[in-house]
């Protein structure tokens, strides 16, 4: 087991290279830095020396792999794929485009993202199966019927509506919970609670119907009707044998986002004014800010990678019928 | 000619996707057991019911795809075009797109949403003014709803009619086609579902030459015309975006299941390497690198129209980048499986070359994996454009799409009272298409997929 997950931390290395590549190429080799420049700068009358200061700020005025310039090892080292992408792995995010420092931020902001996240997590998870466990004894019936039918409605909703709805209804008109906004320590509940509430019922619709599929997959095996021969009664075999079993893909699925947890959720974070590193993201996209979405890319690859890790382990120690090697 | 043709980029890709469908009906009824999969959707109610739905809105995307630059008034000999661009459904909506207020009125108003100063003949006072078109045919003290409720009447009996007349004239060749044996039940809903199409195409189209149905917004267009015009592009992303994708994923899903060694490894880490990327951050980069290289060559795109249409192109593209790794992995995975069956080694033995054996034994039998997640994917590819258009990195803000929509309407939450129309189009627009798309990719996927087969 340890010889295979250090096989397959081995594995990561490659795929984080190409990454790194990808954002590379698309950042720096379709568009020079130049451009960038100039599109921070308002295109128009934008004098040379303005874009070479720019760049030479942000260090973007070196050359692209290989500086011709530069004796040993500074050949490699003095360059902007050097400068900018070989850091990242060890995790040295640099400086924003607005000179802000990065890594300072993203472990600031880690934290209200969590808050939020971990919430809406357990929250949704706890309602998805007790829904969907319902629908699972009352197969076949209209209760069931009408509960798939209710869930591909509130599948067919988009995000936005949900969250503009919430904002509107539960945060206007009845004043329930503030609208937006954030506070420190225990204050924050508060501000929490109305994006949290949205997000798990966001979620209900595509969760139930999945976890039902689950359940009802289980539910044809032949264990079951072994079970439900010897008389045992359908709530203990729901409980006991198709829950139970039913529980690995769900646990599996719930462990391979856990890593990407810390980024947060983009739209949330964003309309309820919450500082993560959703609307850090969010922020960046709209302020053009490079450095920032090249960071984040890369974290989110990471935590990707560390995602399906565990997923692996969480198997084994879910199924021991599953052995790694 | 009365007008000049103008082909888009994305209005060449949708006819392609039209041809493209043409071909697959033209296959599916060569083949029986193809026909019997397809039965079994044609069986489902609410498959049928949402079949129907799609088809007016693809009906829509189409005609507001056939675009064109209408003849200029000229005098002189020279032949010249407007030089704007319209569709032919723009052409159809030509009063809704040309009745403009001046800024924001309520559904079925007859009066501005906000207070104005008025010049009348004992001075000037602050008053709701009268619209310009909604309701202009009413006198002061005559009321909107008995009007509105005569014109339902009236529609109610038009679309009727219409659907009757239609039913009749395909009555024959209805009870002709091959497909519709033994369909009773979801035969009689889709006509049903076909009625009320029909009925609602025809009050919105009655009622909209005298009030703005749904309102109209900021800069006073009506915001019928913009969810009408957003379909559009709903529909080009949700099909478009699939379509750019399948050729690498097809065709790399299939190699690396049959040749497996190193290219399996190359075309793994490929999708493993693409698919660690948070697919929202690499469509962010991926945009942010467009719009600097389209600030930067203006001079390649003529029109404004141009530009948008190239944008929305772009976002196909790069959405479907970020999205044919789990299609591809799907197939690799079926291929792998195939490439173990009897038949496929029978062929090997007989020294059939591998690219034959690719194109002639495995494609056929992978392509169920390719419709049934062609038809999942529309409906997440539809709210995913609305999410993007939010966070800046969908189509272009002069595009009508409904994100754009929910964007600007958004702002307007805050005013008192609250200018809601805007988001009740793209919501109601919006949530028919998906759901209509959902409800037929499940009816596809349980006819298409063995594996379900084989529980029920």
């Amino acid at each position: 087991m340890m010889a295979y997950l250090i096989r397959r931390m081995f594995y990561a290395i490659p795929i984080l290279i190409g990454v790194n590549l990808l954002t590379f190429v698309l950042f720096f080799v379709v568009n020079s830095a130049d451009d960038m420049a100039r599109l921070h700068l308002g295109n128009k009358r934008v004098t040379d020396a303005a874009v070479t200061e720019w760049k030479a700020v942000r260090g973007y005025d070196k050359p692209l792999i290989w500086n011709s310039q530069a004796t040993g090892a500074a050949a490699f080292t003095d360059t902007i794929f050097y400068q900018k992408s070989v850091k990242l792995f060890a995790f040295d995010f640099g400086s924003s485009d607005s000179g802000r420092h990065i890594g300072y931020d993203i472990s600031q902001r880690m934290w209200p993202s969590l808050a939020l996240a971990i919430p809406i997590m357990i929250v949704g998870l706890a309602v998805n199966i007790t829904f969907s466990l319902i629908l699972a004894f009352f197969r076949g019936s209209p209760l069931d019927f009408w509960g798939v039918v209710l869930c591909v409605a509130m599948m067919s909703i988009s995000g936005l509506f949900y969250i503009i709805g919430g904002q509107v209804l539960l945060g206007k008109l009845w004043s329930l919970f503030p609208i937006s906004g954030y506070d420190v320590g225990s204050n924050a509940a508060k501000f929490l609670v109305l994006p949290a509430l949205i997000g798990v019922v966001s979620a209900i619709g595509s969760g139930s119907r999945w976890y039902r599929t689950l359940f009802l997959e289980e539910i044809n095996k032949d264990f079951v009707r072994t079970a439900r021969a010897k008389g045992v009664s359908e709530v203990f075999v729901l409980a006991k044998h198709v829950f139970r079993n039913a529980l690995i893909p769900i646990l599996t699925g719930v462990v391979v986002v856990l890593p990407t947890l810390f980024m947060g959720s983009l739209l949330l974070e964003s309309f309820f004014g919450i500082p993560g590193l959703g609307s850090y993201t969010i922020d960046a996209i709209q302020a053009q800010d490079f450095a920032i979405v090249r960071a984040m890319v890369f974290l989110g690859a990471v935590l990707y990678i560390v995602g399906l890790l565990l997923t692996d382990i969480s198997y084994t120690l879910a199924d021991p019928r599953v052995r790694l090697d | 000619m009365p007008f000049e043709p103008v082909i888009l980029l994305t209005d060449a890709f949708i006819f392609g996707l039209l041809i493209m469908a043409a071909y697959l009906v033209w296959h599916v009824r060569q083949h029986e057991h193809l026909i019997e999969a397809w039965r079994q959707v044609g069986q489902r109610k609410v498959a049928m019911s949402a079949a129907v739905v799609l088809l007016f809105y693809v009906a829509i995307g189409v005609l507001d795809s056939m675009h064109f630059r209408p003849l200029a008034d000229n005098t002189g000999d020279k032949v010249q075009y407007d030089t704007r661009v319209i569709s032919v459904l723009d052409l159809a909506l030509t009063q809704l797109r040309e009745q403009k207020e001046k800024t924001y009125s309520a559904p079925f108003a007859t009066h501005l949403y906000s207070k104005e100063n008025i010049e009348t003949s004992n001075g000037a006072k602050r008053d709701y003014p009268r619209l310009v078109y909604g309701g202009a045919h009413l006198d002061e003290s005559d009321a909107v709803a008995p009007d509105v409720a005569l014109t339902l009447l009236k529609s109610a009996i038009l679309g009727i009619a219409i659907t009757l007349l239609i039913y009749l004239l395909m009555y024959r060749s209805a009870s002709r086609l091959r497909w519709s044996r033994g369909v009773k039940g979801a035969h009689r809903v889709a006509w049903l579902t076909f009625a009320v199409m029909i009925i609602t195409l025809t009050a919105l189209l009655l009622l909209s030459r005298d009030y703005h149905v749904l309102g109209t917004d900021k800069v006073g267009e009506d915001v019928l015309y913009q969810a009408i015009k957003s379909i559009r592009t709903g529909v080009v992303i949700g099909s478009l975006t699939t379509l750019v994708m399948l050729p690498a994923a097809i065709i790399l899903g299939i190699m690396a299941g049959y040749f497996r060694g190193w290219v399996d490894d190359v075309i793994q880490y490929l999708y493993t390497t693409l698919s660690s990327v948070p697919g929202v951050l690499l469509i962010a980069a991926a945009v942010l690198m467009m719009q600097v290289y389209m600030s930067n060559n203006q001079a390649e795109f003529n029109t404004v129209l141009e530009r948008s249409d190239m944008r929305l192109f772009f976002l196909c593209l790069i959405l479907g980048i970020t999205s044919w790794t789990g299609l591809c992995r799907l197939l690799r995975g079926e291929t792998l499986k195939l490439g173990q069956l009897e038949y496929v080694q029978a062929a090997k033995a007989f020294g059939v070359s591998d690219w034959r054996i690719l194109f002639r034994h495995i494609t056929p039998n992978v392509m169920h994996i390719v419709l049934i997640v062609i038809v999942l994917d529309f409906s997440g590819l539809v709210l995913a454009e609305a999410v993007l258009s939010y966070i800046n990195i969908g189509v272009d803000p002069n595009t009508h799409s409904w994100g754009n929509m929910i964007n600007s309407a958004r702002l307007e939450l805050a005013r008192e009272p609250v200018v809601w129309w805007s988001l009740l189009a793209a919501f109601v627009f919006m949530f028919i298409l998906v759901l209509a798309a959902n409800l037929l990719a499940d009816a596809v996927r349980d006819a298409f997929d063995p594996r379900l087969k084989d529980q029920s």
